[in-house]
C-alpha cells in the first residue's frame, strides 16, 4: 500500500513538470529574436512508464524534455529593434491552443493523483487504528 | 469462530493484502494516464481470493510453481492482467481515467469493509479474553 504514495507522487512531479513547460511555452509565445538559432522553441515533456517488472505497479518517469520541430514564425517588421538585415524577426513555434489543452490535461491528472494519495492516506490511518 | 489462533482473522487478512496490492496497481494506472503505449492493468480479485480461500481451508492446490499461492492463504505476487480497453487512444494508452478512478474508489471502500471485519474479529477476541 505504501507504494501508492511513490507511484502517485511520481505522477504529481511529472504533471507539475508538464505544467512548468506549458507555463514556459506560453510565457515565451511572443519572445522575438533576430535569428532562427536564438529563437525559443516550444518544449514538451516525454512520459514513459517506469517499468521494472511486468507484474508490479509502476509509476511514471519523465524521459526528458524535447523541443518542438515545427517551423518558426517569421514576420517582416523592419522598424523592430530586433529585426535582422532583411527586416525580419523570428517568433517561437508555440501553439497557444495546444498549450492550453496541455495545461488542462496536466491539471486534471494532477488533481486525480492528489485524490489517490488522499484516499490511500485515509486507508492507512484506518489500518493504524485497527483493534482500538 | 475458527479454532486456531493463527487463523483467527480468516480470509480477511489475505483479502486485505490483495486489496492493498490492487490499490497500488490502480494508482499505477492513474499515474500513467498520459504515458504513451502504457497498458492499464488489474488483478482478478475474485479468482485470487477463491484460491486463497481454498488453500486456507486445506483443499488448495499444491504449489508446484513460484507464482502459486502459499499455504498460509496469502497470495504470492498476484498476476496482473491487461484491461480490455473501452476506448483506446491513438498513442497506444489504454487507461480510462474515469474507470480507473471508479475502480480505485470501489477498492478503497472494499478495503475499509475488510478492515471492519478484521476489526470485528479482534474485538470479539478481546471480549472473550477480558470476559467483561
Amino acid at each position: 500500500m505504501f507504494k501508492v504514495f511513490d507511484i502517485a507522487g511520481s505522477a504529481l512531479s511529472a504533471q507539475s513538470l508538464r505544467l512548468n513547460t506549458t507555463a514556459s511555452n506560453l510565457a515565451n509565445a511572443d519572445s522575438v529574436s533576430s535569428s532562427t538559432e536564438q529563437t525559443y522553441r516550444a518544449r514538451h515533456t516525454v512520459f514513459a512508464a517506469a517499468l521494472n517488472d511486468a507484474q508490479e505497479a509502476v509509476g511514471v518517469d519523465v524521459r526528458g524534455i524535447v523541443e518542438s520541430q515545427a517551423p518558426l514564425r517569421q514576420e517582416y517588421r523592419p522598424d523592430h529593434p530586433m529585426a535582422n538585415g532583411d527586416g525580419y524577426v523570428f517568433l517561437p513555434n508555440v501553439n497557444a491552443v495546444e498549450e492550453m489543452t496541455n495545461m488542462i490535461s496536466a491539471s486534471r491528472a494532477y488533481q486525480s493523483n492528489v485524490e489517490v494519495i488522499n484516499t490511500a492516506k485515509q486507508l492507512m490511518l484506518k489500518t493504524l487504528t485497527l483493534g482500538q | 469462530m475458527p479454532n486456531h489462533l493463527d487463523n483467527v482473522l480468516g480470509i480477511h487478512a489475505a483479502a486485505l493484502s490483495l486489496r492493498a496490492q490492487r490499490a497500488e496497481l490502480l494508482a499505477g494506472n492513474l499515474a500513467n494516464a498520459d504515458t504513451p503505449n502504457y497498458k492499464a492493468r488489474d488483478i482478478d480479485f475474485k479468482a485470487l481470493l477463491a484460491d486463497a480461500q481454498a488453500s486456507q481451508q486445506g483443499r488448495g492446490m499444491q504449489t508446484t510453481h513460484a507464482r502459486h499461492l502459499t499455504e498460509a492463504g496469502t497470495a504470492a505476487a498476484p498476476e496482473a492482467l491487461y484491461r480490455i480497453p473501452i476506448q483506446p487512444s491513438v498513442d497506444g494508452n489504454t487507461v480510462d481515467a474515469q474507470r480507473e478512478k471508479a475502480e480505485y474508489m470501489q477498492n478503497a471502500l472494499q478495503y475499509q469493509a475488510t478492515l471492519h471485519f478484521v476489526d470485528g474479529q479482534i474485538k470479539t477476541l478481546r471480549t472473550a479474553i477480558r470476559g467483561d
